[in-house]
């Protein structure tokens, strides 16, 4: 019993919180663009065009000059991430036209905008690498390396804290640390700054943001800016901080509705959001663990947990257990009344 | 849809002005991986236009106008039915349980029960977000999203589980010959005309032209469609009318999920003639785009489809031909989504401006 | 005089707050404000009086940088001013209640007043400040409000105050109110114009949007009239009746004399008995309401709009529920549970001309041919073989109502959005007159309709009682009311507050009953 605790279940978590790091970051971004009133179901494209962007660059970044790249040694890492962001918040930027400035359809944007990543992304990766759509594999300084925090191996052999302290927290790459501080930083954003005040009222009520004088426009579009920048550090963490090492082509693999998912579980709020990926990406390490969990009682296949996620959600948004009520002006674009 | 503007532009002039756009910039995607745009769009039309290949543009248009219909069927209700690809998904599984279970004396008779089975699975996956949305309000894109991904688990599960067939592939049996449905070679044949053979166009087709015409009846000839029609111009309308919400909603539902569903008659018992992962690869998806094109009018959605067919096979001889990935159509589609769907404002307000400076220009 | 040729931006003590020059607005092919000029004295009440369409709120919303004028100009205190959205009017010190309020429900009020007007990039101090800021004018003005309060918590008189309490935290000099007694109870309108007297009293400058002449004369110092766009007139409220406004506001008198013989009131057809609507908000709308309806007569409903009117139209038509009481036709009670619905309510012959004509009573982008036939669509005489609609005969159908009710065009395939508001009006009535029901229900006939059409409209009301058939007539109209009705009920707060004969009343005795007064007890 104590091994299984001191083991599996260490390691189940550990796995989760890698888990749920992307679809943390793609829960958030989501978590602005809904809350400003944009209904984003392009989650999924933009975390993928950011993880081939990361992916792609980073390469080439560390690529010597010799063989067309940069030689950049330990910078290719970051040149992958800000390549990552770029990308994603360019296609953030064409759904905020299509949504905002020109009123169209947010749902057919989004379904357009996943369309689009997934295949662009592989037409450019095989363009430029010529390997099927993947991007080379990533080497030491090429992506983000697990960090031991401080005291990490003098606590190692101290029972239980220690374990924990070692197995679980400490030996992440720095966006996962990142993740977690800016659930708080997205806390303090919403409830404490202007900012976060006009942006949660544009998603409420567009007519009385404009009235008091705000652009709702503005406000929008930056919204959908920070949307696009949690993306891309979603799309990141993929190709640049897991086991993959480089771009594969779809491997977002339906993430991006996962968090859209834990965005609505978590009713639009960041610490519920924060739970929400977590209890998902424990339900992902489960599946994978396990080819079938035994309840005693029923026995439970590896995909039951795969789409558990996925019923949980219809769940809640049934309103069977605490009803989740979306920002009122959601999906809707602003044109003043006549 | 606007009174502003002529019926020939709403209808005609946008949508062509709309796709010229997205081929235009679908262009510049080609220009910039290194090809040439001309050699493309020959090689596409050869593809897709060779005897052997228009048997597959047809069989992937056959797709795409059931789930086209599907969507436009939901659309005339204003409800945003993005799950075809589940319901279609799911279909599949509703007609290989059928096809598996006999051996059928003749083929029509196999096709007669694979259509209802595949109609009444497609419909019984809308049904849960049909009616989440009409009683409890759920969003229907948001449960139809989750229903597709649900159904895809499930669907992965039976074909390494229950109902896997001998061999280590994630697929069922395959199903008795009998229940093999006459393919474009074979029905030509019948009237002493040339197809190629192999190719996996089928009688689906026809069950597709037969669709669209009773989706026309429906929305335009009776009064099931007139209620559907009202309820989608305006809720508060329809009730006015004594036009129950939950029963529109319900039945919109339930027939787009069927129409979706009757993809599977084509892929899985027409083509495949097993139960197969990913047998519906983006055909749902594509609907949407088909039905927004089509201005969810049966004669638009068959013309969209069409297009769409061509694409696709026209693409898959890219990669033969020129090595450019398959992708190039999902670009392709995406820019068509994009540029029909969300962006289409980009083309219509400047129309209407036009128009109406020029109606100012003939009353003054 | 000074003003017009102070340009060098100095305050002069002596400039109207608010001078409109010229100022001309379209709507594609709607003209809502035709090269309007108006002036507002500072430390002044103005009204402006208008018709629903008349082009007031599109005026003051382009003062208040909602809307940008076509052509035109203003200057506030003198000043020529620039204004292209509402930032550049609160900059100016303009402030705004809009008749649908501007607020975020789900926030507080401390949250909703600070919004738009904070003071730095983190919220806490700003929150503070306005914490003792509202204080300090809940003592001055009367405008106490729980500052931690969701907004969807409060009464509409409430949520009033904190708009006006909006405006007050920009310091606003100049504040409009659009329709701002349209949801508020009496007791509520008397505090609200308390607070605009303490506000003068400050030397804040008033515009009020109204189309009740009480309330004008009531409060204002001066008053602007708008007709059809145009402003008619502009004048001391201490120089003019509410009969030379009323003038003014319609044009010429119109002849609201309907050509009707004396009622011939047969057996009643309708019992109402103890009916109350409580809705989704818990507030109750309608109000153990009880009353008869005869064959043969015009029953009127007056009432300021929101009084419990459109409830109990929609319960007796079959689209509302109600939470009790009774209905009952010939003496038979009809389902007035939630699983009634409209339909039903045509079967039994009760057919329904609803208030909103553009949500309700046509589906917009349906051909006329369609919209004659909605509601009886299942009706045999419209259906095919099949499920099929029998189309044939429905254009047919459609061709003969035109015709007969004088719709013009009179061209079944044009989309109802294409005909004027009396044309789509007609196309309402012709649909339910013609199935002869034996209890029609109407909501506003004539609510933005042509003058050459109401008369029409009425008289086919005025027929169809003739040919012995029961009809409640709601409409906020009072002339309209007491024109053709052969009985008013007067409702107020989901109450009848008083039953009068057209011939034995007059508009004071019936307005203070709209008003919740009776005229009896004076209580």
């Amino acid at each position: 019993m104590m091994d299984f605790l001191t083991n599996d279940l260490l390691q189940l978590s550990d796995s989760a919180v890698r888990n749920a790091i992307p679809l943390l970051l793609a829960c958030l971004a989501g978590l602005y663009s809904e809350r400003a009133g944009i209904f984003d179901i392009g989650l999924e494209g933009k975390m993928l065009v950011a993880a081939f962007a990361a992916g792609a660059f980073s390469a080439i970044a560390g690529m010597p000059i010799a063989d067309g790249g940069w030689d950049m040694g330990a910078w290719s890492v970051w040149i992958g991430l800000g390549a990552a962001i770029i990308a994603s918040t360019v296609f953030s930027m064409i759904h905020a036209f299509a949504s905002i400035t020109l009123r169209g359809n947010q749902l057919i944007s989004g379904v357009a905008i996943n369309f689009f990543a997934a295949g662009i992304t592989v037409l450019i990766g095989q363009y430029w690498f010529r390997m099927g759509g993947q991007t080379p594999q990533l080497r030491a300084g090429q992506r983000f390396e697990p960090i031991t925090l401080p005291f990490a191996d003098s606590l190692k052999d101290v029972p239980v804290i220690g374990d924990i302290y070692f197995k679980l927290i400490s030996g992440h790459n720095i966006i996962v640390y990142m993740g977690f501080a800016i659930v708080a930083l997205t806390w303090w954003v919403l409830y404490r700054t202007r900012f976060g005040l006009r942006m949660r009222a544009v998603g409420e009520n567009p007519g009385a943001v404009d009235t008091a004088g705000i652009s709702v426009v503005k406000l929008r579009y930056s919204a959908l800016i920070i949307t696009g920048i949690l993306c891309g550090l979603a799309g990141a963490y993929l190709s640049l901080g897991t086991a993959a090492a480089g771009f594969g082509k779809d491997m977002t693999a339906g993430r991006g509705f996962i968090a859209l998912a834990a965005l609505i579980f978590a009713k639009w709020k960041p610490i519920s959001a924060m739970w929400a990926t977590l209890l998902f990406g424990m339900l992902e390490a489960i599946g994978n663990k396990y080819q079938t969990v035994d309840l005693g009682f029923v026995v439970l296949p590896g995909q039951f947990m795969q789409a558990l996620p996925y019923i949980l959600t219809v769940v809640i948004l049934a309103g069977f257990v605490g009803k989740a009520i979306p920002p009122k002006a959601g999906g809707e674009p602003y044109v003043k009344e006549r | 849809m606007n009174k502003n503007l002529p019926k020939w532009v709403d209808l005609g002039l946008i949508p062509v002005l709309t796709l010229l756009l997205a081929f235009a910039v679908s262009g510049l995607v080609v220009l910039s991986i290194g090809q040439d745009p001309i050699e493309v769009v020959k090689v596409m039309l050869n593809g897709a236009f060779n005897p052997y290949g228009i048997g597959h543009t047809l069989y992937f248009t056959t797709n795409f106008i059931f789930t086209g219909l599907a969507v436009a069927v939901a659309f005339h209700a204003k409800l945003f039915n993005i799950g075809g690809e589940g319901q279609a998904g799911i279909a599949g599984v509703g007609v290989a349980l059928v096809m598996l279970s006999y051996d059928w004396p003749h083929w029509s008779i196999a096709l007669l029960v694979g259509t209802i089975a595949a109609m009444a699975f497609g419909a019984a996956w809308a049904a849960i977000p049909a009616y989440l949305q009409a009683k409890r309000g759920s969003h229907i894109v948001i449960t139809t999203i989750m229903f597709n991904l649900i159904g895809s688990a499930l669907i992965g599960y039976l074909v390494v589980g229950p109902m896997q067939g001998e061999g280590s592939q994630p697929q069922s049996e395959r199903f008795p010959s009998s229940a093999s449905l006459p393919d474009f070679h074979e029905i030509f044949g019948w009237f002493g005309l040339e197809f190629a053979k192999h190719a996996p166009a089928n009688i689906s087709f026809f069950i597709a032209l037969i669709a669209a015409v009773l989706v026309w009846i429906l929305i335009w000839k009776t009064r099931l469609g007139y209620e559907m029609r009202a309820f989608g111009h305006s809720e508060k309308a329809a009730v006015y009318a004594g036009i129950s919400p939950l029963k529109i909603t319900m039945i919109a539902m339930l027939v787009s999920g069927a129409l979706s569903g009757l993809m599977a008659v084509n892929t899985v018992q027409g083509d495949a003639e097993r139960l197969l992962l990913g047998s519906v690869e983006g055909a749902g998806f594509i609907g949407i785009a088909v039905a927004l094109m089509g201005r969810s009018h049966p004669v638009g959605v068959l013309l969209a489809a069409f297009l769409f067919g061509i694409l696709t096979q026209g693409g898959a001889e890219l990669q033969f031909e020129l090595g450019i990935p398959a992708q190039m159509i999902t670009v392709i589609q995406a820019l068509i989504i994009m540029f029909t769907g969300s962006l289409e404002n980009l083309v219509r307000i400047p129309m209407e401006r036009l128009f109406i400076r020029a109606g100012k220009g003939a009353t003054s | 005089m000074s003003s017009t040729t102070n340009n060098a931006g100095r305050l002069d003590a002596a400039a109207p707050a608010i001078e409109l020059i010229g100022i001309s607005k379209a709507f594609g092919s709607v003209q809502a404000n035709k090269d309007i000029s108006m002036v507002v004295a500072k430390g002044a009440i103005h009204g402006i009086v208008g018709e629903n369409g008349a082009g007031k709120s599109t005026l003051m919303s382009i003062l208040y940088g909602f809307y940008k004028a076509d052509s035109g100009s203003v200057k506030i205190d003198g000043v020529l001013t620039q204004i292209n959205d509402s930032h550049d009017a609160i900059a100016a010190g303009i402030g705004m209640v809009h008749q649908h309020f501007m607020l975020v429900d789900n926030f507080t009020v401390l949250e909703n007043v600070v919004l738009g007007a904070e003071d730095g990039a983190l919220l806490g101090p700003s929150l503070r400040k306005a914490r003792k800021e509202l204080k300090r004018l809940a003592d001055e003005y009367e405008l106490d409000v729980d500052p931690d309060a969701l907004v969807e918590d409060i009464s509409v008189g409430f949520q009033q105050r904190v708009e006006i309490l909006k405006a007050l935290y920009r310091q606003a000099e100049i504040l409009i109110l659009d329709e701002p007694t349209g949801v508020l109870t009496p007791d509520e309108a008397d505090h609200l114009f308390r607070i605009l007297r303490n506000l003068k009293a400050q030397g804040k400058t008033i515009v009020i949007i109204t189309h009740k002449l009480r309330e004008i004369m009531d409060v204002t110092d001066s008053v602007s009239v708008m007709r059809r766009g145009e402003m008619t007139k502009t004048i001391a409220t201490s120089t003019t009746s509410p009969e030379d406004l009323a003038e003014a506001m319609v044009g010429r008198r119109v002849l609201l004399e309907v050509n009707k013989k004396p009622a011939e009131v047969g057996e009643t057809v309708m019992q109402i008995k103890g009916l109350s609507v409580t809705d989704v908000h818990g507030v109750q709308r309608l109000k153990n309401v009880s009353f008869e309806l005869k064959r043969g007569e015009i029953l009127g409903i007056a009432g300021v709009a929101g009084n419990g009117q459109s409830e109990l139209l929609e319960v007796i038509s079959g689209i509302g529920a109600a939470t009790s009481g009774e209905v009952l036709l010939h003496g038979e009670a009809i389902d007035i549970s939630p699983k009634a619905n409209a339909g039903m309510r045509r079967q039994r012959g009760i057919g329904h001309v609803p208030e909103d004509r553009h949500q309700r009573g046509l589906v917009m982008p349906f051909m006329t041919w369609e919209n004659t036939a909605f509601g009886y669509h299942n009706e045999p005489e419209y259906c095919g073989k099949f499920g099929l609609a029998n189309q044939k005969f429905m254009k047919q159908d459609a061709r003969e109502k035109m015709e007969r009710f004088d719709i013009r065009p009179p061209i079944p395939q044009l989309v109802a959005s294409h005909f004027s508001g009396g044309n789509q009006q007609k196309i309402v009535l012709a649909r339910e007159i013609e199935r002869n029901p034996d209890v029609l229900l109407i909501g506003q006939p004539t609510r933005g309709v042509d003058i050459g059409a109401i008369e029409f409209i009425h008289q086919q009301i005025v027929n169809l009682r003739d040919s012995g058939k029961a009809i409640l007539l709601v409409s906020v109209e009072l002339d309209e009311i007491q024109a053709l009705s052969d009985r008013i009920l007067v409702m107020f707060d989901g109450v009848i507050q008083g039953e009068r004969l057209p011939e034995d009343t007059n508009e004071g005795e019936l307005g203070l009953l709209m008003a919740g007064v009776d005229p009896e007890t004076k209580s």
